[in-house]
């Protein structure tokens, strides 16, 4: 006796690829601009990243409802925290409450596949990265969505930190500079692009320091 | 007469058909420190006196942003108006949340005169005894209300509320005709001079005082103490008087009733133009 299944689900995958990377004062956070579902191309035209804080931006895959609803109620729950406290929320504390946020529904998950980036209380780039029901790790680097796989080694192969039980121990913050993470960052994406159909058609990079805010734009190939 | 008959419950009517316990409530703002609304086409200023305890204590919070484009200030009692802030914040987020947009603000105050006027009909419930001065831009433009304790609510162009406000509404009753093409600049000197008048006397400095603007392309925020001060020293030091007019009605406005026995109502105060 086999089990009837659903014709119908709540969910869907709107594809995409996140990365994030920690430099020692500044952050790096991007995503590829495509939305599809099946095979077919929603809009070229998509910003999966949000500001959530000052310093703390969110780059997020998987159904872009589910990630539209997790944005806006982070928004909200910042709200609250900026009357109540009179000051932006740390990157840190951001990341426990997204930590929260996706666990609250942990019985009903937002198909979301986080990556937060930002620069912590002081001012060295922190990136976060997360499953769909909040369990979550600082890090030097992250990737996540389709193009995820075909990104992590190659990641790993440029900015992984040797083991901590080394001797003399080393940071796990990348020693790039920002201009060699940025453009990491598009060979990253113009590889992926390659071979995963869910990426391409452009990348929308932000670059978080001392200074502020800078926002780059690096076509894809759209097919 | 039979005042202290019919004044124990806020759910019992007088023979006269006041509720008591509600006028009570808004003698609890004219015994807060004294707090200023004013309004121009594009922008409102709000201003407030502080007050502190004792020289040893810090005084108390009396202007609250709500949201970007909503800012209240309060006079009475403060507890009560922090817990009013903190329901019209909740609100403000909530609809921002469903409509991505900002609420407008008559609504704002609407929804706040009727959870006032609720505690005026439980008799488990005591009235709010806090007056509001909220201000905020929208679509339709800049608005100033007073929200009472009674539940009652009423737009102006401009008002004051607390103790010694009679002195700073003369003021703005001289100069509100030419508030609304008024510049943010001078709205906000004439709301120092409201608050000076407010003083009768004591020296005016940004330590005693709190101003707080919104208006296009100015989202709702406190000034600090610095630019203040400088904005004062302008006019301390120029010697400027707050320009009188002619008919100076000051005899007659300081002998005003701010407690007359019987009517505890706002008197009749400029209307939206």
């Amino acid at each position: 006796m086999t089990k009837e299944h659903a014709n119908w689900s709540p969910y869907d995958n709107n594809g995409g690829t996140c990365v994030a990377i920690a430099g020692a004062d500044y952050c790096v956070i991007a995503a590829d601009t495509r939305m599809s579902t099946g095979y077919s191309i929603l809009t070229r035209d998509y910003s999966k990243i949000c500001k959530l804080a000052d310093k703390s931006f969110m780059a997020s895959s998987g159904f872009q409802a589910d990630v539209k609803a997790l944005q806006k109620v982070l928004s909200s729950r910042h709200l609250i925290y900026q009357h109540q406290h009179n000051k932006q929320m740390s990157c840190p504390a951001m990341a426990q409450l997204l930590s929260n946020t996706l666990y609250y529904k942990r019985f009903f998950p937002y198909y979301a596949f986080n990556v937060l980036g930002g620069l912590d209380s002081e001012g060295k780039g922190c990136v976060f990265t997360y499953d769909a029901v909040g369990s979550y790790e600082r890090v030097g680097y992250s990737a996540q969505g389709s193009g995820a796989t075909l990104i992590t080694p190659f990641l790993d192969n440029q900015l992984k930190s040797p083991s901590p039980l080394l001797l003399p121990a080393k940071d796990a913050v990348t020693p790039l500079s920002e201009a060699e993470a940025v453009d990491l960052v598009k060979t990253c994406f113009s590889s992926a692009t390659e071979r995963d159909i869910y990426t391409g058609d452009s990348v929308e990079i932000i670059i978080l320091n001392a200074n502020g805010v800078r926002r780059e734009t690096e076509q894809l190939r759209r097919d | 007469m039979f005042r202290n008959q019919y004044d124990t419950d806020v759910t019992t009517w007088s023979p006269a058909g006041r509720l008591f316990q509600v006028e009570y409530a808004m003698e609890a703002v004219k015994q807060g420190s004294a707090a200023i609304g004013l309004r121009s086409k594009t922008h409102v200023v709000l201003a407030c006196v502080n007050k502190a305890n004792s020289e040893l204590s810090s005084h108390q919070k009396k202007i609250f942003k709500v949201d970007d484009h909503i800012g209240v200030a309060i006079a009475g009692l403060t507890a009560d108006g922090r817990v009013l802030s903190r329901y019209m914040r909740s609100e403000c987020i909530n609809y921002g949340y469903t409509y991505e947009s900002p609420l407008p603000v008559g609504r704002l105050v609407v929804q706040l005169a009727d959870k006032a006027q609720v505690c005026t009909q439980r008799s488990w419930k005591r009235p709010y005894g806090v007056g509001l001065l909220v201000a905020g831009l929208d679509e339709s433009g800049a608005h100033l209300y007073y929200n009472c304790p009674s539940g009652n609510y009423f737009e102006y162009q401009a008002f004051a509320i607390g103790s010694r406000s009679q002195a700073a509404k003369t003021y703005l009753e001289r100069k509100f005709e030419k508030f609304t093409e008024s510049s943010r600049d001078d709205l906000v000197k004439d709301a120092l001079f409201a608050i000076r008048e407010t003083l009768q006397g004591e020296k005016l400095t940004s330590a005693v005082c709190t101003i707080a603007v919104v208006g296009v392309g100015e989202a709702f925020n406190i000034l600090d103490q610095k630019t203040v001060q400088a904005l004062i020293n302008e006019f301390e030091i120029s010697g400027e008087e707050a320009p009188a007019d002619e008919s100076a009605p000051e005899q007659s406005g300081g002998a005003a009733p701010d407690q007359s026995g019987a009517a505890a109502e706002e008197e009749a105060a400029p209307m939206d133009i």
